[in-house]
């Protein structure tokens, strides 16, 4: 197509001739995306911290994926039973952490960095354990319910008819089991299986809520015009749900999937608490503070660690998607810091 | 002289945003007398609507007002809450340009009157209702006794800019504020509520201050008009001073982007593309909006015939609901029709497939009424305009970057432009956006559905050059659907006027502007406002005496 030789003024006079003429090199929303998604200092942050911590926590006590292993650098295994610290601990509380922060004498991990249980077990690799099967469960679920709930959900909304009504009734249904009893059932008999087999089965029972939002979001969304201007522009379905619907729902599917990750997290502790999610010895993070809570008052340390841990991982998600739905949202911008904003305050008043 | 309700002096407001104080309006200074009406008249952005909001102290938060607005001689600017609360309403009334979402759904229009009455009067909720019924029949809502107790979807967009102003008369307020009060509705509903503004502003004697971008509307009611321009005003004078002998430049400019019937030249289609096949046939169509549980099936065109031949503009008018924006989508296959026969290019796209459908739209392009909407706003531009030539499998990666480059810069966009997103880009901007996507794929017939509606008159007028031009560059049919008669009158070789769904009327320019037959015709042609009051005038008596 020719360039028109004439140009209105309006746009020569709003828009100066460099800026015009300017090379721009054409990104798509993908590229765009992942790039404010760079930009944004605390998903950076937190992914960062989300990766060292889980490469940390899994190399610790070894993995063994597809045969590779690897055998991990700390000493003790959860199920060693080394002799309750007394050096350095006071006579009524023996298996204190050793971990000091502070330079000088005993500076460093120490023999038990994160203390002993009442056993004597070496508590920083239970934490460590029970950490690895936290993210474990905590990721398996969320991503099963994401991609279920999503898919259900998108279905459901874009089509409607009889395939909404069945879908959505099939949904009814799953919401009405009661997830803690099914998922207790089934590790009582598939206990064998694993935690992962666990996690995956409950995922597939958790997305009853998210696939509610997204048909909500989808219902709305495609009366809209864009959705009519890519189907005369010759986008099959597939295309208009998935690079057109999807990326203007991610708001309410980011915040809903962070939600059913952290509530992941107290689903497999509370089955753990009865005894039916992660069996002993192995252990998660919600078994051992649950073990332990009677311990708050006396030995606080076995309730600090892998609370402290549950934290770090949960806030580490929660920025994550916080970081990732401003990368979609096209409208977010920067704020200005209050301090820029006072001493603009203080420029105008003087004037 | 009488006293003025409203006197603003050096009004200035500014908004802090992105660390910087912008100027909305600059030394603004006005006055309104009771019985008067001013016309504040400007483009959106022009703060027109900032000063309005000021005036009720509707501000957010981040904006910064000095200067004085006096409301019958007490200070309204820095007033106590209280006492802002005390004068809402009762003093002054303001009347929101969309009624759908000014009233408050979930409540009758009567609840709603009531509620204003009994905020400031001591009265009892018999008296009060009476006083609702008695106002709702002095906005000539038919039925009062009933329409009272309607919720506004009951109601017609008229109806509600009735119940509106019926909401805003209750407390006989000295100063009505109207912001573009008739933007939201047809002609022939506009002039009926101009009317209806006129009438009682004779009866209760209370000042107007009226807020539009429509030099028809102000040509039919004001007495003084400010235009405004970025903040400034730049012109004040009497209606006959304005209008007659302009000063300002961009007064001038703007009335000049005013289309008006029939000053331009007719366009005439040459005869050997008159004899060429029609791009697009519609013939004795019917469109069926199929039931819905308890709602019956609607029909929304009934026997509809249209052709329009290779390289012919052809303007289709009619109010809102008269169907021709389902004309424009069923003709690309975005709605099934029932019955007759619809050929795009020679093929009918009746009974076609899915993967026909998608063939045919290789050579239709669609340009959507808002363009706030139709434009995915998750997507930057440039990968809206690339994608039908993407999914088409014309062009990819480098030679599809080269070519939406050129489409930008065919729609006089800068190429910088294609990162960014729609909502970043102006009206008028998104709306070329609009056409660069539509003429993506070189169509042959486009169908532009009230491509204008939502711009200025200025950018309008522009848009319409850009898509005249383009026009006469790419030589496409175009089904071009309006309400407007002055832009369909700048475009077209041809009109169709439609009503109820059915096709009244289809003639050249001069045929239907000239000597309209149709009865729905001439008093759609009577009641489009035109920007001279003496000549507004004129027509006004002659809708009325035709009564």
């Amino acid at each position: 197509m020719a360039l028109f030789s004439r140009r209105s003024k309006v746009v020569a006079e709003s828009a100066s001739s460099d800026i015009f003429n300017k090379e721009t090199e054409g990104l798509s929303q993908g590229q765009i995306v992942l790039k404010r998604f760079f930009r944004h200092r605390g998903a950076m942050v937190s992914l960062i911290v989300l990766f060292s911590l889980v490469t940390f926590v899994f190399s610790t006590l070894g993995f063994k994926i597809f045969g590779i292993g690897y055998g991990g650098w700390w000493k003790y295994k959860i199920t060693d039973l080394p002799v309750l610290r007394t050096n350095g601990c006071s006579i009524e509380l023996p298996g204190c952490p050793s971990l000091s922060l502070i330079p000088g004498k005993g500076f460093g991990l120490g023999d038990h960095p994160f203390g002993q249980d009442d056993l004597g077990r070496d508590y920083f690799s239970l934490v460590m354990r029970g950490a690895e099967r936290s993210i474990e469960v905590m990721v398996v679920i969320g991503l099963v319910a994401a991609a279920v709930g999503i898919f259900i959900g998108a279905i459901a909304g874009f089509y409607r008819g009889w395939i909404d009504a069945v879908l959505m009734r099939i949904n009814d249904f799953i919401i009405t089991i009661p997830i803690i009893v099914l998922g207790g059932v089934v590790s009582y008999h598939f206990g064998n299986k694993g935690i992962l087999f666990l996690a995956f089965f409950l995922g597939i029972l958790s997305w009853g809520g998210l696939s509610r939002l997204v048909r909500g979001e989808f219902l709305t969304l495609r009366e809209r015009e864009f959705v009519d201007a890519a189907r005369v522009a010759g986008a099959s379905n597939r295309r208009i749900i998935f690079k057109h619907i999807l990326p203007n729902a991610i708001g309410v599917i980011i915040v809903s999937v962070t939600l059913i990750m952290s509530g992941a997290i107290l689903l497999e502790s509370a089955l753990s608490y009865l005894g039916l999610g992660v069996v002993a010895p192995d252990v998660s993070l919600g078994l051992l503070i649950s073990q332990y809570q009677d311990s708050f008052t006396t030995r606080p340390w076995l309730f600090w660690y892998p609370g402290l841990l549950i934290i770090i991982i949960a806030l580490c998600v929660n920025f994550i998607g916080d970081g990732l739905r401003d990368a979609f949202d096209p409208r977010q911008r920067r704020r200005i810091s209050r301090k820029d904003r006072s001493a603009e305050r203080a420029i105008a008043t003087k004037k | 002289m009488s006293t003025p309700v409203l006197k603003v002096t050096e009004l200035t407001v500014e908004f802090w945003v992105d660390g910087v104080w912008y100027p909305a309006a600059v030394n603004v200074s006005f006055e309104v007398e009771a019985g008067k009406t001013l016309a504040i008249v400007g483009e959106s952005g022009s703060g027109k609507s900032t000063v309005a909001m000021s005036i009720m102290s509707l501000l957010a938060a981040n904006a910064r007002v000095t200067g004085s607005i006096k409301v019958k001689d007490q200070e309204v600017l820095g007033a106590s809450t209280s006492l802002l609360q005390k004068y809402r309403g009762k003093e002054v009334a303001y009347i929101f340009q969309e009624p759908m979402t000014a009233l408050n759904p979930v409540y009758t229009i009567g609840f709603q009157i009531i509620e204003t009455l009994r905020n400031h009067f001591d009265m009892g909720p018999q008296e009060a209702r009476n006083r609702a019924i008695e106002l709702i029949t002095m906005v000539e809502i038919p039925d009062p006794e009933r329409s009272v107790d309607k919720y506004p979807h009951q109601l017609s967009g008229g109806q509600r800019q009735r119940a509106m102003i019926a909401q805003a008369l209750a407390c006989d307020p000295a100063l009505l504020i109207a912001d573009e009060p008739t933007t939201a509705l047809d002609v022939t509903v506009q002039a009926e509520i101009l009317d209806l503004m006129r009438g009682l502003r004779s009866r209760l004697n209370s000042g107007i201050l009226l807020i539009t971008h429509d030099m028809g509307v102000v040509a039919d009611m004001a007495d003084e008009i400010m235009v405004m321009q970025s903040g400034n005003a730049v012109e004040h004078g009497t209606a006959d001073q304005i209008f007659n002998r302009p000063n300002h430049p961009y007064t001038q400019q703007l009335l000049a982007s005013v289309p008006k019937l029939g000053s331009t030249q007719m366009r005439v289609l040459e005869p050997s593309q008159a004899s060429a096949q029609p791009v697009l046939k519609l013939s004795n169509v019917t469109i069926e909006y199929p039931k819905r549980g308890r709602i019956p099936a609607f029909v929304a065109v009934e026997d509809f015939s249209l052709e329009i031949f290779p390289g012919e503009i052809v303007g289709l008018v009619g109010e809102s609901g008269s169907g021709k924006t389902t004309v424009g989508r069923a003709s690309i296959g975005l709605l099934p029709i029932k019955s007759g026969r619809l050929e795009v290019v020679g093929q009918d796209i009746s009974g076609a497939t899915n993967k026909e459908l998608r063939q045919i739209r290789r050579n239709t392009g669609i340009v959507f009424q808002d363009p706030a909407s139709s434009l995915n706003p998750r997507l930057p531009i440039g990968e809206s305009i690339g994608e039908p030539l993407y999914l088409a499998g014309i062009a990819k990666d480098k030679e599809l970057d080269k070519m939406v480059e050129d489409l930008l810069a065919s729609v006089e966009l800068p190429r910088s432009y294609r990162n960014r997103y729609p909502h970043e880009l102006s009206g008028g901007q998104r709306q070329r956006v609009g056409i660069a996507r539509a003429l993506a794929l070189t169509p042959d017939i486009l169908i532009a559905d009230e491509p204008t509606s939502a711009l200025d008159v200025s950018v309008q007028a522009r848009f319409l050059e850009l898509l005249q031009d383009l026009q006469s560059k790419l030589k496409f049919a175009c089904l071009f659907i309006s309400h407007d008669l002055g832009v369909v009158d700048i475009l077209s070789h041809r009109i169709a006027v439609m009503q109820n769904g059915r096709l009244v009327e289809v003639g050249n320019r001069d045929q239907i502007l000239k000597n309209p037959q149709d009865p729905y015709t001439q008093r759609l042609l009577s009641a489009v406002p035109v920007p001279d009051p003496a000549e507004q005038k004129i027509r006004r008596e002659a809708r009325l005496a035709s009564k």
